[in-house]
């Protein structure tokens, strides 16, 4: 305690000493604010845009449960409101509009709420202050990036809003499918995605810049937090799998706009008729090109969650990392494989045999460093002093999250198995029990944690906790039946939860289509979706409360970590440290010997008394 | 606040910021332009027999081209040295002759990428000879032009009238509905707008000028020798088109009267000509944009930054460095896409 006191009173000297010296050229508010350059604020811009979004995926997803749970009834509160927008009548949602949602919770969802969540808003916040670092490489590059994301963002959201509607292809966009359908929407859609694509390319090159040439003295390669190297690897991710997406999004803007035949093959009819092309494309070139990105893009969504879990969990386990090592280069590697698995979201396009072989391989290879990193995570449990507080909760519940979304990756990897189970809800709760239950459980824990830093204000911990375990159990009832659903056959885009296909029992006694007791099942997990929409509502309350009311911290560095984002002050002032940092040490000395405390940061000076004892004589 | 090596290089990582910066962008430029590469192979190996086109493009003008580029590597280089060696004269000399070269190459780039806007090829529904390349009667397509203006100023102005004495009505009638017109850009004709423009004027033929010799090759094309004269190409054509004889000065040119009802399809040298064009268009369009970028940074960099030179002489240095990098990637782009697009 007398510890704590000494650096708060120490850290607010300091900030005193901060704001004296930046009195003569005080920012107005659309500088500090809005057009800002601080990291920090881009951070928070990010973050509050990304937040936004993950709403807005979410309610068009419980449009869609209605739909699903109750084919053909209207829709409540929101029917005729959607049916002035879209057509359609009663309120009912039209198979065209259960599209557009679909599309749009998809494309929101990956696009603009966890990718921008994760890497750049989490990413500009935490990783110069761990790093040591006044900011960005490029701060301006980086005000640039968030507004390009923010542009590209309007023209998405604002898609929705025209006429004929927004995309309906999935949020893979499939050619010919993609470019066929008669809406805008679509390339509303794609120059928006290169608008965004943009954006990620100026944070990824910020990014990579930052860790490499900014570290402050002392903070070597293997000195570095691990959720900074979770982004490093992001960023290269992102710098290197993006542009494909980008040139595949030009060319389906062509074939839309200029009537080019990139993806469109020879002979395609559209609605009955002979379309007016030249023919001669590639529809699988498409494929292609958005695999090449769109794994990659998976690890994007689940690195900056891993690496947050892990400054979390060592945190609250009071040891250090099990294995910092072999989780470095565990990352590596992943990132590394993650460019050579893409074709095995394509095994029934009839690519061959030996090229589907290859793809299998590099998929059950990739997953030794996906189990090596949990491996390591789980092992830093083993004998710690662990303090259940909100953030830890959520953390150590994306163990097992990620664990079971991560296992039923490999019955897709094998081609062989995948044709039975591609397009069905097996993979749909597969991959959502990765990013649902796993990185957004991340994104909680890490709110959580890094709430005081940023505000000053402990969220409240009662609160966290309800919202906690009701968000776990509503998770699991939502997506745990997906995979009974997609094990027994139910495609995954069927507008009417596969109604159309029950069928219980067939001539012979055997099963011919969708068993009803799977398609009830729709209903269990569309209320239980809604719930888990309600459960959010102690956090959005506790969030907003706490930043004003919440319980203050005592001092800079409440949960007594040892990283250099808490070795600052509260919250931290434009150009982060008020002093020149120097950092001596690894990022996890927790239950040091060398300490009273059982933790030193990395910044603490190696002290004399804890000398060997040659070096005192 | 103060961002530490953005001029010094950093000890242990021997370089400045942007350098990192520009390095990790050009990855991704690589990526970018890899992947339109990987297109154009995927897309040729999988064209359809007899799709794919070749020796359409103008190669001396093309290697023009490669010339100017080439030689601005080579001056942004010298620029560079100049600065570093405190010549800023010569520097702005390099500077100014790099960006003549970038904008001489967006001229000559301009006036190919015209050429293919107004060159067509037409395929009909005749029993031969029902593929050839050449454009629409000058005069002709002014004629449907003025025309069509005519017609819709017409149309509209009859409902404008229509309108007015409707109003004063006493409007039991219901009013009267917008006149409908295709729309008709008149800048390439396609196929679907040809048909309306004869639908809508009642032309019932067109009149293209015929190239004796094909535009290109293609495989699965009938041999050269069946275009090799003027009197022989038409032989196909006559089933159904009228041919009258060349006009004097396009003397390689044969005039044809086509009844629309015979056009199977016509398109400009464009993205919807065919995937060669598309991908030719995607791929020096976006390597044209990268050049226009990279002339108007260098630009403001001499125009701009003769502060700079006084202040922060490394500084400039620095950006001329990374301005120049940048530039020897798009003239790289360019040694790339040559030899694939004009040559193989
Ligand atoms: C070892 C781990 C993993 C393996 C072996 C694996 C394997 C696969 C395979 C083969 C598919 C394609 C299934 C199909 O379409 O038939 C797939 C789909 C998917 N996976 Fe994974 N995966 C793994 C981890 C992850 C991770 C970490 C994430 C994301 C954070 C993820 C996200 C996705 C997504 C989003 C899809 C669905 C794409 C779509 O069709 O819309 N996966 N996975
Ligand atoms: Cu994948």
């Amino acid at each position: 305690m007398a510890h704590d006191t000494t650096h708060a009173s120490e850290a607010d000297h300091a900030h005193h000493d901060h704001h004296d010296h930046h009195d003569h050229h005080e920012l107005n508010f659309w500088q500090k604010y809005i057009f800002s350059s601080d990291h920090k604020v881009i951070g928070i811009q990010y973050g509050i845009v990304s937040l936004l979004f993950l709403l807005l995926g979410f309610l068009l997803m419980s449009c869609m449960r209605w739909q699903l749970a109750y084919p053909g009834q209207p829709l409540p509160l929101i029917g005729n409101f959607i049916n002035d927008l879209y057509g359609g009548e009663n309120g009912v949602m039209t198979p065209e509009i259960y599209n557009m949602f679909g599309a749009m919770h998809g494309n929101i969802m990956v696009f603009l709420a966890i990718v921008p969540l994760g890497f750049a808003a989490f990413g500009n916040y935490i990783v110069p202050l761990q790093i040591g670092a006044p900011d960005m490489a490029f701060p301006r590059l980086n005000m640039a990036s968030f507004w390009a994301f923010f542009i590209g963002a309007i023209l998405i959201f604002g898609s929705m809003f025209i006429p004929g509607g927004p995309a309906q292809a999935g949020w893979t966009s499939y050619s010919p499918l993609a470019s066929s359908i008669p809406t805008n929407g679509q390339a509303y859609w794609l120059i928006g995605l290169v608008i965004l694509i943009a954006s990620s390319l100026l944070g990824a090159v910020n990014f990579i810049a930052t860790i490499i040439q900014l570290r402050a003295p002392g903070m070597t390669w293997m000195r570095m937090p691990f959720f900074c190297w979770a982004q490093f690897v992001t960023a290269f991710l992102l710098l290197l799998a993006f542009p494909p997406l980008q040139v595949a999004g030009l060319m389906q803007l062509f074939d839309i706009v200029f009537d080019s035949s990139f993806f469109l093959p020879s002979g395609l009819i559209v609605g009955g008729q002979p379309a007016d092309i030249s023919g001669g494309g590639s529809p699988v070139l498409w494929q292609h090109l958005f695999w090449f990105l769109a794994h990659p893009e998976v690890y994007v969504l689940i690195l900056p969650a891993i690496g947050m879990i892990c400054e979390i969990i060592s945190n609250n386990t009071r040891r250090p990392l099990w294995g910092y090592k072999t989780l470095v280069f565990a990352v590596l590697t992943l990132g590394f494989l993650s460019f050579i698995v893409w074709a095995h979201h394509m095994y029934l396009t009839g690519m061959g045999t030996v090229i589907s072989t290859f793809f299998q391989t590099t998929t059950m290879i990739i997953s030794i460093p996906s189990v090596i990193i949990l491996t390591c995570v789980l092992l830093s449990l083993w004998g710690g002093s662990i303090r259940f507080n909100t953030p830890m909760l959520f953390a150590l519940a994306f163990l097992p999250m990620f664990g079971i979304g991560g296992l039923t990756g490999l019955p897709l990897g094998f081609s062989y198995s995948d044709l039975y189970l591609h397009d069905t809800y097996y993979v749909i709760a597969h991959f959502h029990y990765i990013v649902a239950p796993g990185t957004i459980f991340a994104f909680f824990a890490g709110i959580y944690f890094w709430f005081p830093k940023a505000t000053g204000r402990y969220m409240s911990d009662y609160w966290g906790r309800v919202h906690f375990w009701l968000s776990l159990l509503f998770m699991n009832l939502i997506f745990m039946p997906m995979f009974l659903q997609g094990l027994n056959g139910m495609h995954r885009r069927m507008v009417d939860g596969g109604a159309n296909y029950a069928s219980p029992v067939g001539p012979e006694g055997g099963v011919i289509g969708l068993l009803s007791e799977y398609i009830e099942l729709n209903q269990t997990i569309s209320i239980a979706a809604w719930c888990l929409g309600l459960a959010q509502i102690p956090f959005i309350i506790n969030f907003f409360y706490s930043i004003t009311h919440g319980k203050k911290v005592h001092s800079d560095n409440p949960w007594k970590a040892t990283t250099l984002d808490w070795q600052t002050p509260t919250p931290p002032p434009h150009g982060n440290f008020t002093h020149p940092v120097e950092v001596f040490r690894g990022p996890y000395e927790y239950s040091s010997p060398e300490s009273d405390d059982d933790f030193v940061p990395q910044n603490a000076k190696p002290s004399p008394s804890h000398q060997p004892a040659v070096a005192k004589k | 606040m103060e961002i530490p090596y953005t001029v010094k290089p950093r000890p242990d990582t021997g370089v400045y910021n942007a350098k990192i910066g520009i390095w990790l962008f050009l990855a991704s430029e690589i990526m970018l332009f890899g992947a339109l590469f990987s297109s154009y192979i995927i897309l040729r190996i999988t064209a359809p027999e007899g799709s794919w086109l070749e020796g359409v493009l103008n190669v001396p003008i093309g290697f023009v081209n490669t010339l100017v580029l080439i030689a601005s590597s080579v001056t942004i280089v010298m620029a560079w040295a100049s600065l570093k060696m405190n010549n800023y004269k010569a520097f702005q000399g390099y500077m100014v002759f790099t960006v003549l070269c970038a904008l001489t190459f967006l001229c000559i780039k301009s006036v190919e990428y015209n050429d293919k806007f107004h060159h067509y090829e037409m395929w009909t529904n005749a029993e031969s000879n029902n593929r050839f390349t050449g454009h629409f009667d000058k005069s002709w397509l002014a004629e449907q032009k003025s025309a069509y203006k005519a017609k819709v100023a017409q149309l509209n102005a009859d409902h404008q009238k229509a309108l007015s004495s409707w109003s004063q009505s006493d409007k039991s009638t219901p009013a009267p509905v917008a006149p409908k017109f295709p729309e008709i850009t008149f800048f390439t004709l396609t196929t679907t707008e040809i048909r309306n423009l004869a639908a809508f004027l009642g032309t019932d033929s067109v009149v293209f000028e015929k190239e004796a010799k094909h535009a290109y090759k293609y495989h699965g094309m009938p041999g050269e020798d069946t275009h090799a004269s003027n009197d022989h190409a038409a032989a196909g054509a006559e089933d159904h088109a009228s041919s009258t004889s060349a006009h004097d000065d396009h003397s390689h040119h044969e005039s044809l009267t086509i009844p629309v009802s015979e056009i199977k399809r016509t398109s400009a040298f464009i993205p919807s000509h065919s995937t060669y064009f598309a991908i030719y268009f995607t791929l020096t369009g976006l390597h044209a944009l990268h050049v226009f970028g990279g002339a108007c940074v260098l630009a403001y960099f001499v125009i701009c930054n003769r502060k700079m030179w006084k202040n922060e002489p490394d500084r400039l240095a620095n950006r001329i460095e990374v301005g120049g990098l940048f530039w020897h990637f798009v003239d790289l782009v360019w040694i790339f896409l040559f030899p694939v697009l004009y040559l193989l």
